[in-house]
């Protein structure tokens, strides 16, 4: 088969698992996990052979594998859509297989497959437990499957339909079809247990918020295909349209911003509100409200990931123009958000208890990282950090959903009420589920950023490598900041997840969850740690060129000019391998003696910032104040109340006021006096003649007999005189 | 020979009684014997006409015997209907049988 024809065939297994499990085996839980993971596992083989062919392949980012077919006619011209794969494509392919695969395994776990049916369980709810009793008569709380199992894997197999789309789309149309997929499966994930009304709340809000950077993004679509007339990645990368672009003077000429800025800038504000930038950040925490492998897949290594993709893959428009290393206005945007992002989101998490919630932080300052990287012209290093970071980060979040497993079986065994996702009550995890510990050690390590053996280590350092050596000091200074505080809430969580002891029974209770938990967390470790190997510079000391630097070689291809490899500076090594282990070893120190009950140790030493962190800078809150209740109050108070029921209502009531008078006047004037008097008259007339002539009919035959004759008589005289007279 | 208008005065003052018994009798077998009457009257005009006028023809000779089969017919008829009246009322008073009304 064609590389081409294989890469237009990717997306179709999930899509028709989506239709198949809606449509036929939704009653069969077994067989839509089986044909949803074997969907899966086509797409991932597909997503394998293409990649393997893509790296095999001389000068692939000159000439692509691509093939377009006429889409929608336009007038005089088609919209075209097809298939596009580079050596960015194939990057990404690679990894959203296998985060993919790995995820739908997972959920066959995580649901509980093959638990017994929850006593109390309902649709829309998460599952309560199930009572079994044991061959000695002892009764046992155990987790219940998910009531809605099947419904889960149909939204995940659209899900992952979108995301291949995306990932092998030409054009920016069909990628844009793609990430609004994304978005809907997010909203109905994120409210897969809908009955609950907090996330019903958060599905609504991911959903408003996200619209917001689409809606910008269409926008720049819009003034992209009017602009040049075609959205496929050929057109637009040719270097003469990019010249164009960056020349023409946007319309406008708002700021002075060239076309290129503009629509660079709209683009990017759809990156904002999908991978969740600052100011855009809100929505993703709040997603975690969503079953666990919805977090790891939507909410940290495809869904939020394709917005930074969407930018690594628009680079050359994003920097048209740029001359001399100076940045142009697209990228300076995206270096102020980006490195906002990633140290705002990072001080959050410091302050958050629930477990996923850090993640969820942890993933905005991440994804803040590479818009900055991006931003400072970084290419390879961004795309090379999203590589490293949806590995790493989806272990992280499956890591997590298996210690919230684990620590609900140990809840329902104990029959405490405690929040199996509260931090604080867990605690020496690691003698209970040992392969979820080493395997969220290795994620969290990678996270941040351990020296040399893990993924994370060689993305995070070239990118600081990268300010460095650009000389964006600022830059440098606030990803090197936000790196610390990673590393150290990173090893906060650990310590107080796994280390210590058991600050709670539940956790005293938690139990190692089943293979198809840890079979996804194992595969997804070696990932986080074996593929930093292939993004060692070649100028690192010592180990620098024992394993050729392909990432940068492949990646870097994509490009027109190939980004050239910086030299060897041992500064940004130094600071990366300070704040890594420093914030390590601080988190460790801090929290090793956490007993249970006690205050956050970080609350005593920051007092009221500690308080402004565990609130979000109070963004919610703000929000709230300039946007939802405004939009309440143009919806509820101005809208509704004062111009529908006022203004409109009381014309249409004034006008219906006037009518109705009006009417009155003509029906007490004229209908009633003139029309019915008249008919009135008609009847009464003809039945009062009736009643005073009734009574010449006695019914009396010899009366008419006389009668008759005495008209007869008169008839006869009338006659005999009227012609005797003649 | 005796004029004709000997038998039309004749023919008038039968009329006139049989008319009278029609008008006043409240007994109506007496009203039809009255009709008798008239229809008879008729008869002897019919008769008197073609005689003095028309004795070649036999239009009023026909005419007489139809206004006979007329009033057997009408007298059969209308007997029938008094007996079934009797039947039912009780009478035969031309007052009492006024339910033809308003």
């Amino acid at each position: 088969m064609s590389t081409e024809l294989l890469a237009w065939l990717l997306p179709l297994p999930p899509l028709l698992v989506f239709i198949f499990i809606i449509l036929f085996t939704n009653r069969s839980k077994g067989l839509s996990h089986s044909i949803a993971i074997g969907a899966a596992l086509l797409s991932w083989l597909g997503s394998m052979v293409v990649f393997f062919r893509a790296i095999q392949t001389e000068h692939l980012g000159a000439n692509p594998f691509t093939d377009t077919i006429n889409w929608i006619p336009t007038g005089d011209t088609w919209l075209q859509i097809g298939v596009w794969i580079d050596p960015l494509s194939a990057a990404t392919l690679f990894f959203v297989g296998w985060t993919v695969l790995m995820i739908f395994i997972y959920s066959v776990g995580y649901h509980n497959y093959g638990q017994p049916q929850g006593d109390h369980d309902k649709k829309g709810l998460q599952p309560h437990g199930a009572t079994v009793a044991d061959e000695h008569g002892h009764t046992h709380v155990v987790p219940s499957i998910e009531p809605m199992y099947a419904r889960f894997f149909a939204f995940i197999g659209l899900f992952a339909f979108g995301m291949y789309t995306l990932v092998v789309s030409d054009n920016l149309l069909t990628l844009f079809v793609g990430w609004e997929i994304m978005g809907l499966c997010s909203y109905l994930l994120i409210g897969f247990w809908y009955q609950k009304p907090s996330a019903r709340a958060a599905m609504i809000k991911a959903f408003l918020t996200t619209r917001v950077g689409d809606v910008f993004m269409l926008l720049g679509i819009a003034y992209l295909y009017s602009a040049i007339g075609s959205l496929s990645y050929s057109v637009i990368f040719k270097p003469e349209t990019l010249q164009m672009l960056a020349e023409t003077p946007a319309i406008g000429g708002l700021l002075g911003l060239s076309a290129a800025g503009m629509i660079g800038i709209l683009l990017f504000i759809g990156t904002i509100g999908k991978s969740a930038q600052w100011p855009l950040h809100v929505w993703l925490p709040d997603a975690m409200e969503g079953p666990t492998p919805v977090s790891a897949m939507i909410h940290a290594a495809t869904m939020v990931s394709a917005g930074v993709y969407m930018v690594i893959r628009m680079f050359p428009l994003l920097s048209a123009g740029s001359e001399h290393g100076l940045l142009t206005p697209p990228m300076m945007l995206m270096t102020v958000i980006g490195a906002f992002t990633a140290i705002f989101a990072a001080t959050i998490a410091v302050a958050q208890n629930d477990i996923k919630r850090v993640l969820a932080y942890s993933t905005i300052s991440q994804l803040g990282y590479m818009i900055a990287a991006l931003g400072i012209g970084a290419y390879v290093a961004a795309a090379f950090h999203l590589i490293t970071h949806a590995f790493f980060k989806a272990l992280l979040f499956l890591g997590s959903g298996s210690v919230i497993h684990g620590v609900e079986h140990g809840v329902l065994h104990t029959g405490e009420h405690v929040d199996p996702q509260d931090m604080f009550n867990m605690g020496g995890l690691r003698k209970k589920m040992p392969i979820t510990f080493l395997t969220f050690l290795v994620g969290g390590l990678a996270l941040s950023g351990f020296p040399i053996f893990t993924a994370g280590f060689w993305s995070k350092d070239e990118i600081l490598a990268d300010a460095f050596g650009h000389g964006h000091w600022a830059v440098f200074i606030i990803l090197a900041f936000a790196a610390f505080i990673t590393a150290f809430y990173t090893m906060r969580q650990i310590t107080l997840t796994f280390l210590g002891k058991s600050r709670t029974e539940s956790a005293h209770h938690a139990q190692e969850t089943q293979w198809t938990m840890t079979l996804p967390l194992i595969i997804l470790a070696v990932f986080a740690i074996g593929i930093g190997w292939f993004g060692i510079s070649e100028t690192f000391p010592i180990i620098g060129g024992i394993i050729p630097n392909f990432v940068h070689e492949f990646i870097g291809s994509t490009l027109e000019e190939m980004p050239e490899a910086l030299p060897f500076n041992i500064w940004p090594l130094i600071v990366s391998l300070v704040v890594a282990l420093g914030g390590l070893s601080l988190g460790w120190l801090v929290y090793r003696n956490q007993k249970a009950g006690a205050e956050d140790p970080l609350k005593v030493a920051l007092g009221p910032v500690h308080t402004v962190l565990r609130n979000k800078y109070y963004f919610d809150e703000i929000y709230d104040r300039i946007f939802v209740r405004p939009a309440y109050w143009i919806s509820d108070t101005f809208t509704n109340q004062i111009l529908d029921k006022g203004i409109i209502d009381g014309t249409l009531h004034f006008i219906a006021r006037i009518a109705s008078s009006v009417g009155g006047i003509l029906r007490n004037y004229f209908d009633k006096p003139i029309v019915n008097g008249f008919g009135d008259f008609v009847g009464e007339g003809v039945k009062k003649v009736g009643r005073n002539l009734k009574i010449i009919q006695t019914g009396r035959v010899q009366q008419y007999l006389i009668m008759a004759l005495v008209l007869a008589f008169g008839a006869m005289f009338y006659f005999v005189f009227t012609f005797l007279q003649r | 020979m005796i004029p004709l208008s000997w038998y039309l005065i004749f023919a008038a003052l039968l009329f006139c009684i049989g008319l009278f018994g029609v008008l006043v009798r409240k007994n109506a077998i007496a009203i039809l014997m009255g009709i008798e009457l008239m229809l008879n009257s008729v008869n002897i005009n019919l008769i008197a006409f073609w005689r003095y006028r028309d004795p070649d023809g036999i239009a009023g000779q026909a005419f007489a015997i139809i206004v006979f089969a007329v009033a057997a017919a009408e007298v059969a008829v209308g007997l029938a209907l008094i007996i079934s009246i009797y039947r039912r009322r009780n009478t035969v008073v031309a007052d009492d049988i006024n339910m033809l009304k308003w």
